[in-house]
């Protein structure tokens, strides 16, 4: 036997009571991944940002649309390589819960601005000469069980079609493959023009732009030059990163890692005050025993670590298990928000698990600290007397 | 004989409540070396104090206390606890067995405190629920044994690290007469056949009629000390 194993062994004196408390921290620490995993994800970017490369869109709301005309000025400041732009299409495709995001884009402008996504030039000239044509991520057309010449029909949630028609029907006229396909939006692509041409409305508007830029040094003095151009205009813009766009989007959401904090914060609060009421019961049922072990020669400081050692053991047990499950279950996740909201990319971030695991050996520090102060200042003859 | 147990002027009091307590008044005692004791007295006499003080889990309020060569009262907590482990074997009337232990395991906990390794620690334990006849009982748990064979798991510890004084409150006092004798006879052949000093508190004249010697305490002096 060990010292840790004199630990472990403790730790079974009642084991319904550690096996539920074990069970109580480990949903913590599942809860923990899970909540931190989505937190992270939504609030970070990935690889599907570029350093070199700036969106422009309306400086109040998001949701507001740029007019078209203000491209060629965008593209004559100094420093700008590219611009092209997208829109927010909305619509539904079979039902709202089959979502992924839709895109009018100019076909070549867009993939120019984005070299990290993949797409076989012949898919590239079909897009670009079919005015109903429209590409797919590989992925999506998977799921959906598509094929190179299908028809995908997308009711408008958002941009009825001039004649009063719901129903816009595109072409799909090839697939595109990202670098890595974990790290961006599963995007529908279809062609700006049939859009601008078919709306009802938001004719020679766009959502936003997004440019190139020569130098990533110079992003902060370009973003001021483009938002300039517009300032006193009637379409004032606010330009930033990819990156920061990126966050900016999420934030719309809410914020995430408020939330999550705020749900983490009540859980842990709870899951130390139960843990320590039950190591706090666990020392005082056997107060004797401690002090025989003093009687025995262990040394005050070492019959502290023992009792602290029984709290840290439990809650780092326990963070790693709700941790491990939390490593089980994110593909889980990660495929219901793929389907629930069709972005995906979502996969765990390692510094969650050092940071769980982090906060399991300080939470049972935290609850073991007391019983193990109580049990150091435990006198041999008096706690034998009372036993 | 040399002594290995002297005690001069010893007095020990307490604080209960509002009360001035004296346990002991000026107490001296010798115990040579291999020595049986047996400590008789009415309950409060001090008798378990006394053992407390001998035993180094606790201190006396003034005069002093020299055991296996060592003067207890200047010793720090954490010196006292190694002094302990390496001289003091204890035997208590409940036996104060952990219960999620084994026998084996109760007997290897004060072996944990020296370097021995693990397979060292293991043999060392066997060897003394042998020298106590319950090698066969070594996986069973407190709980599963009779308080005879408890107690006996418990004088196996205490004796496991070889310390030379035992110290037994009551060995025998939750214990039916033969389990009584099983024990009584296990601590003369342990006083006996391996030299150790034994101190035993006990309320029983049978208990102590094993002892070499019988001092008895009333109102905290020592009032008797028969051969």
């Amino acid at each position: 036997m060990s010292p840790v194993g004199l630990v472990w062994a403790n730790l079974h004196r009642r084991p319904v009571r550690t096996y539920l408390t074990l069970f109580s921290v480990l949903v913590a620490f599942l809860l923990f991944t899970m909540l931190r995993t989505m937190a992270v994800w939504f609030t970070s970017t990935g690889d599907s940002t570029a350093a070199n490369r700036l969106v422009v869109a309306a400086k109040y709301s998001m949701i507001e649309s740029l007019p078209i005309n203000q491209r060629s000025a965008i593209l004559a400041v100094d420093g700008v390589e590219a611009v092209t732009h997208q829109t927010w299409f909305g619509g539904i495709y079979q039902d709202s819960s089959q979502f992924f995001p839709k895109f009018p884009v100019e076909p070549r402008a867009y993939f120019d601005m984005y070299p990290e996504i993949a797409i076989a030039p012949e898919h590239l000239d079909a897009f670009a000469n079919t005015r109903t044509g429209a590409v797919a991520p590989a992925a999506l057309l998977e799921k959906f069980g598509w094929s190179v010449g299908d028809k995908i029909p997308i009711e408008a949630d958002i941009y009825p079609q001039q004649d009063g028609n719901r129903l816009w029907e595109f072409d799909l006229v090839g697939s595109y493959r990202p670098k890595d396909e974990d790290s961006v939006q599963q995007i529908f692509l279809f062609h700006y023009d049939y859009f601008n041409e078919a709306a009802a409305f938001g004719s020679g508007a766009v959502g936003w732009y997004t440019v190139r830029i020569a130098d990533p040094d110079r992003a902060p003095e370009i973003a001021s030059a483009i938002d300039g151009l517009f300032e006193n205009s009637q379409n004032p813009t606010k330009t930033a990163t990819e990156d920061e766009f990126a966050r900016a989007f999420a934030a719309q959401i809410g914020d995430i890692r408020l939330i999550a904090n705020s749900i983490l914060s009540a859980v842990f609060f709870t899951i130390l005050v139960l843990t320590a009421v039950v190591m706090h019961w666990a020392f005082r049922e056997r107060i004797a025993e401690l002090a025989v072990l003093k009687t025995l020669g262990f040394s005050d400081g070492r019959v502290a670590v023992f009792v602290l050692g029984e709290s840290v053991l439990l809650c780092g047990l326990g963070g790693l298990l709700g941790v491990g499950v939390g490593l089980l279950f994110t593909p889980v996740l990660s495929t219901v928000v793929a389907q629930q909201m069709g972005l995906s990319g979502m996969s765990l971030d390692w510094n969650t698990v050092l940071h769980g695991l982090g906060i399991a050996v300080l939470l049972g520090a935290l609850v073991g600290v007391a019983p193990a102060l109580l049990a150091r200042r435990l006198t041999i003859a008096e706690a034998l007397r009372r036993s | 004989m040399a002594s290995i147990i002297e005690l001069h002027e010893v007095e020990k009091s307490f604080v209960k409540g509002r009360e001035f307590v004296e346990v002991l008044v000026g107490l001296d005692l010798r115990i040579d070396e291999g020595d049986f004791v047996a400590l008789m007295g009415p309950s409060g006499s001090g008798k378990t104090t006394l053992l407390n003080l001998i035993g180094g889990i606790d201190k006396a309020t003034s005069g002093e206390v020299v055991v296996a060569g060592k003067e207890l009262g200047g010793m720090s907590s954490s010196e006292l606890a190694r002094w302990r482990a390496a001289n003091i074997g204890f035997v208590f009337q409940f036996y104060n067995l952990l219960p999620v232990l084994t026998a084996q395991r109760n007997v290897e906990l004060p072996l944990l405190l020296t370097k021995l390794s693990a397979a060292q620690r293991r043999k060392n334990a066997l060897t003394a629920l042998e020298v106590v006849g319950l090698s066969d009982r070594a996986k069973h748990k407190p709980g599963e044994l009779s308080g005879g064979q408890q107690q006996r798991v418990a004088i196996a510890r205490a004796i496991v690290a070889d310390a030379p004084i035992l110290v037994c409150d009551e060995p025998t006092g939750d214990l039916d007469r033969d389990n009584a004798d099983e024990i009584l006879d296990l601590l003369d052949i342990l006083s006996r056949d391996h030299g150790k000093t034994i101190v035993m508190v006990t309320h029983d004249p049978k208990a102590a009629s094993h002892a070499k010697r019988v001092a008895s305490l009333d109102k905290g002096q020592l009032a008797e000390a028969a051969a």
